[in-house]
Order: structure tokens, then sequence, then C-alpha cells
């Protein structure tokens, strides 16, 4: 947390450009969601919309519930055994914890990158190829190629690893290997991609990259990101959401959270009061 | 003797400790305070005491080594020279009598000149056990004044400790190659001793097993077949039987425990499941002789088949329930050591669960899943009891598993039980066995490892 208040001293360094969409149609719906791990009470009553094709931001200190809520996005709570999720989520208008619902198709919708660079110790091609594969979404192996080679390009990766696909994914840099995880998630199509902490084990030229790719990917993909860095939700965001102790506590335009926020806690929480 | 200077050897080491301590603390008094000193005063009494004791346990081992030879040689010497030895045979019986008139045991007649060598073989050793106690003490006490000579409150005992005890590490490291080494050599030569009855080409390649040589050479059958070919097949058939039941349900029993099992259920499954490695061998040689092969050939039976009461399927059945736990337990912690990140990684694709487990956790975890299938192949090769019970003694050269075969162990086993003249080509073949096996586990060993080396760096 000591980076995060050295860098919520200044908390307008660069005001966010005006979101393209700001004020799209919703493409997740939140209401009353509660999680409880175990008697831990996680995550109480968060209701939120979240627009489509933009990046929304989730800011809020250390075990405020911000991964907590994007993990219930795409079920990922499901496999911690000690997890209930109540309340309603929408995608599209469908209920994801409806129990007629392939949790399976679900995430193939919803992609996810994780905090630390997670390759597959397998080849950069069969690392990009595995979403492709298991979903059955390429009929032969031209049609695998060009998925491989069109996500990578989307991810800003293809200039430096097209001549060494066959090498082993974990020899990559961390930098490499983030964007690596980012164009495995691409690879299947996803309508959403959810993003915890993805900077937080990179340095910062690797940070500038990874924000970049996600500048360009904005347009075509939801993006759900949880970051520490208030800087970088106010560079990559056009929402934020303030999560503290399990509630949510303001959400809104990004430059109106970091300018003008209606709440004491946001207040504090951006200029480095606390956190 | 002996006893008494290793019991000299502990108050040696109780003494120095306490007089380098006692010095160490003088400083500590005069120049104010334990600080002031570079090292505490335990350890510069470790550090006294190593040096009087070292010394000693060296001179004991020489003294080991040495002293029965230079007594020994000293009595035969005192022999009349019509009773000097010739020979190495007759050292040795002139040897064992002049023992038997120092004991003063008089099995026999002596005859004169042995009872006089008898007694200045007694004297010896008094001058040898006096030589063990006054260098011992002579050593202890130079060590001591090297040593304590050195104190002062800016000598660094505590390095001078940490070397000592790494001389220590290293030499019981030492041991354990050693013995490795000596083993091999012990092997090796009876093995050589072997081939040149025997001719190599003919043990490794020949097709026929009967290891019988004649005590006399009009005796029927005296030229005796050593083709060790049969045994090789044997051990391959019952081991391959054996992987055929531990592989697949080891590694099943493995993943369903580190993956699917809750943690109620682990807890309870896998100490049960590892009670079966407790189990000794000889008792899974009674279940497989008594239970198993006699269902195997009653079922074989009702389907027509011919089936030997004793099979290498039933052997092989039993072995491969014995090495379950070496499979599963082994092949759990790898998987189990794969990181969460990798699982969520693939969960967040969209993965299933099998799907995830097989194209993410097992190709991570595949070199050690390699490296305990590797140890239960050298266990089931090893293993003798299991066989000799329920696979026979025959050495037929089959593949077929319903029939009697017989592997390199169990012959090892019944060509060294009994009373056997050491030097005929039967016992060492014995040796020339168990080379082969000891090659053929250590080439093993030799592959778990590098293919472990080659793809440990796979992941994190």
């Amino acid at each position: 947390m000591d980076t995060t208040t050295a860098v919520a001293s200044k908390p307008a360094v660069a005001p966010p450009p005006a979101a393209t969409q700001p004020d799209a149609a919703p493409k997740i719906i939140a209401r009353d969601v509660n999680v409880h791990y175990g008697d831990k009470h996680a995550l109480k009553n968060v209701t939120l919309d979240i627009p489509e094709k933009a990046v929304m931001a989730f800011i809020g200190p250390s075990g405020c519930g911000k991964s907590t809520f994007l993990r219930c996005i795409n079920r990922m709570n499901d496999t911690v055994a000690s997890a209930k999720v109540s309340g309603l989520i929408q995608i599209d208008d469908q209920d994801i914890y409806d129990p007629s619902l392939d949790v399976v198709q679900l995430r193939a919708r919803v992609g996810m990158v994780f905090q630390k660079p997670n390759p597959f110790p397998k080849s950069i091609y069969e690392n990009v190829a595995y979403g492709p594969r298991i979903h059955g979404l390429a009929r032969n192996k031209a049609e695998l190629d060009q998925i491989v080679e069109d996500s990578l390009k989307k991810a800003s990766l293809w200039n430096e690893v097209k001549d060494r696909l066959a090498d082993t994914g974990t020899g990559l840099s961390g930098g490499q290997q983030q964007r690596l995880c980012i164009a495995r998630a691409i690879a299947v199509s996803p309508e959403i991609i959810l993003m915890d902490e993805p900077c937080s084990a990179l340095d910062p030229i690797a940070t500038a990259r990874v924000e970049e790719l996600i500048e360009e990917i904005r347009r075509n993909y939801t993006i759900v990101i949880v970051t520490h860095s208030m800087q970088q939700a106010a560079r990559v965001s056009q929402r934020v959401a303030f999560f503290h102790l399990g509630v949510l506590v303001e959400t809104g335009r990004t430059e109106k959270i970091f300018q003008s926020p209606n709440d004491k806690r946001t207040q504090d929480y951006i200029t480095g009061r606390f956190g | 003797m002996t006893l008494i200077y290793i019991l000299g050897m502990l108050l040696v080491a109780a003494g120095a400790y306490v007089a380098g301590r006692q010095k160490s603390a003088s400083f500590a008094v005069a120049g104010g305070g334990l600080a002031r000193l570079h090292s505490l005063p335990s350890y510069h009494g470790f550090y006294v005491a190593l040096a009087a004791v070292a010394p000693m346990l060296v001179w004991l081992i020489f003294w080991l080594l040495t002293a029965h030879r230079v007594v020994d040689a000293q009595a035969i010497a005192a022999l009349p020279a019509n009773l000097a030895p010739t020979d190495g045979l007759t050292y040795g019986a002139r040897l064992r009598e002049i023992n038997q008139a120092a004991a003063g045991v008089r099995l026999e007649e002596l005859q004169p000149g042995v009872a006089a060598a008898g007694e200045a073989l007694n004297s010896w050793r008094v001058v040898a056990d006096w030589a063990l106690a006054i260098v011992g003490a002579a050593l202890a006490l130079l060590g001591f004044a090297w040593a304590s000579r050195q104190l002062s409150p800016e000598f660094r005992a505590r390095n001078g400790v940490e070397r000592w005890v790494k001389v220590m590490l290293i030499a019981c490291a030492c041991v354990a190659i050693l013995t490795t080494v000596g083993i091999v050599f012990s092997v090796l030569f009876e093995t050589l001793r072997f081939f040149s009855k025997v001719p190599w080409y003919e043990f490794l390649f020949g097709t026929q097993w009967s290891p019988q040589t004649a005590i006399r050479a009009d005796q029927v059958g005296s030229s005796g077949a050593f083709g060790a070919v049969p045994l090789f097949a044997g051990t391959t058939l019952i081991m391959l039987i054996a992987m055929l039941v531990a592989g697949p349900v080891g590694l099943f029993s493995a993943i369903y425990m580190a993956e699917y099992a809750s943690p109620r259920v682990r807890s309870i499954a896998k100490p049960v499941l590892e009670v079966l490695a407790g189990v000794p061998t000889v008792v899974f040689g009674f279940f497989a002789a008594l239970t198993v092969a006699p269902f195997i050939r009653s079922t074989g039976e009702y389907f027509g088949l011919n089936v030997a009461s004793e099979s290498a399927l039933a052997a092989g059945l039993v072995m491969g329930v014995m090495i379950i736990p070496f499979v599963s337990s082994l092949s759990d912690d790898v998987i189990n050591a794969v990181p969460q990140s990798l699982r969520d990684g693939s969960y967040g694709m969209g993965a299933t669960r099998s799907e995830t487990i097989k194209r993410v956790v097992l190709p991570a975890a595949l070199p050690g899943i390699v490296s305990a299938f590797m140890l239960a192949i050298s266990r089931a090769v090893g293993e003798t009891m299991i066989v000799v019970m329920a696979a026979g003694l025959a050495g037929n050269l089959t593949f077929n598993p319903l029939e009697a075969v017989t592997t390199v162990t169990v012959q090892i086993k019944t060509l060294l039980v009994g009373d056997q003249e050491f030097d005929s080509a039967k016992t060492l073949s014995a040796f020339a066995l168990g080379f082969v096996l000891f090659f053929f586990t250590l080439a093993l060993n030799f592959i778990a490892l590098r293919i472990v080396q080659r793809y440990r760096e796979q992941y994190d």
C-alpha cells in the first residue's frame, strides 16, 4: 500500500480523456451481491452497473472485496469451497448464477488475467492455442494458426515472439508473460476481460506496455480491472468503483471520482489519508 | 580396551570443553563482559574439545585397522622355523592354533613352538593396548594444548567450530558414498571371477538357465547352463504386470486425492493408502500364493485355460498392489506442488476440471510423476519375497503371464541359500545376477534424475 499512498498524494496527475461511450448500456448488472467466505462477510450488498466496451476500474485498500467481486463475474469463486455467493449478477440480461447456466461457457465469454503472470509450462503457441483447442474454435491447423497470430497481434506481442512460437512461455520476461496471458484470454474471443491487478508484478516499462494494450483493446471488449495504483485507474479507466471493507462506497466517471468524490472515504483514500 | 578408550575420549571431550569454557569465561570477566569476546564461551569449549578428541579418534581408527596385523605378524615370527607358514592357507591355520594356545583352549595336542607363540601373542596384545592408550593420551594432550593456547578474546572459535561441523558432515556423506562404492566393487570382483568360469556372452545372451555344477565329472547334467535371459524375461514380465496395475491405479488415485477429494476425505484416504507401503512383503507373498494364485488358477480353468499354480500373473498383480503407494503418494505430492495459479489460469479460460488436469496439471507435474514411476519400477525389480512365494523357480523363457517364471532376485536367493562352496560357478553366478540388477536400478535412477532435471524449470 506504500506505493499507492505515494501516488495518491497527487490524484489528478493526468485527467483521463472522456470516454468514447461514457454512458453506454450496461453489460454487467449486479444487484445486492453478498459473498461469504465461511464466517467472513467479504462483500456486502454490492449493486453496480458495468458499461459495455469501456474500462471500469475497481479501487480500494487491500481486503476491501474488489477482487472478490471481480471473481464473482466469471464464477471463479466456485473453485473456493468455502465461498458462498448470493444476489443477482446478469451479463446481457442473463443470470450467471442460474443453475442451468454452464460455467465453462460463461468463462469462455468472460476471460481473466491474473495478478501474477501464469503462462502454462508449454510453448508460446500452445499457450494461446489452449482456449481455442478446448472450446473447438478452430476447424483445422490453419485456422488455429490464424487465431494464435491474431491474438498475439492484439496483445501487441506478435513482433516480439513470432520467430520463437515454439519456445516455452515461461521463458519470456514478466511483462511479455502478462501480455501472453492477455493474448491467451483474447484467443477465445471473450466479450468481457477481467484483470486482477495485472501490473502489480511488473516493472514500470512493462506496466506502460500493458496499459497501452488495455487502451487499444477496450473498443472491442468490456474490461474490468482491479488495481492498487490510483494513477493506473486514472490512466486506463472511464469509470471507477471504490470499495471499502466489503462495501461499494462510490462509483462514477473516472474524472468525477478523482476530482470531486461525493463520499468522505473516497476522498480520504484517493488523497492518501489511508489505505 | 577399545571400549575403555572410547569412554576415555568422552571424558577428554567433557574435560576439554569445561577447561576451554572456563578460560574463555575468565577473559570475559577480565575484559568486561561477554560482548567483548568474539565467540561465546561455549564455542571456545567446543573448539578445544574437538581439537583434543579428533586426533584421538583418527588414531583409534588407524589402530583398529593395523594393530591386529602387527600383533599377528609378531606371533607368527615367534614360531620355530619348522612351523613357519609357507602360504596363505597355513598362515591362517597357524594363527588359529596360536590363538587357541593364547586363549588357553587345548582342543588338540599343541606342537611345542605354538605354545610359545601364543604367549608372544598375548604379550604383544598388551603392548598394542598400551600403545593405543599412551599415544591416544599424548595426542589428546597435544591437541588440547594447541587449541587452548590459541584462545583469546579475539579468537574466532565460532568460525572454527563451523569448520569442524562442515568436516563432520562431509565425513557422514562420505560414509554413504563409500558404502555404495564398496558394494559395487565387492559385487564386481565376484562377477569377474564368475565370468572367468562362464563367458559373459553366454551369461547375458544364453537362453538356458540351469545352475547346476557337478561335484564329480561323471555326474548326469553336470555341465550347468548359465544363460540369464529367462531370468531377465521373467523379471521384465512381472515388472510390466506390476506397473500395469500400479501405474494407472496409483496415478489416478493420486489425481483423485490431489484434485477432487475434499480435505476431509484426503486426510483419511491418504494415510490409509500409505499403510499399504508398511505391509511386510512376506505378508503380500502369503496373499499372492494362498489367495490370488489359486483364484487366478480356478478362474483360468473356468475359461478352459491352462494356468500354472504359481503364475507370473499372481506375483505381478500382488506386486502391483504393493507398489501402488509409491506411485500414488509421490505423484500426489508433485501434483499438489503445481502452483494453483496454473489451475486458475486454465479454469479462467473455461476449461473443465479434467481438461485442466490433463492439459496443464499433469504436464507440469510430469517430471515428478516419472520419477515416482521409476522408483516404483526399481522397487518392483528388486522385490524378492512375493516372487519367491508366488511365481515359482522354473526358469521358463516365456512371456505368457499364466506360466510360472522366475526372476533375478529369486535366483540370487536360491543360489545363496544353504551350504555352498564359495568358488563354484553356481554361487558366483548370484553375484553376476546381482551386478546386473544393481546396474539396471542404477540406470533407472540415473534416467529418472535426468528427466527431473531437464523439466524442473518448467514452472515457477
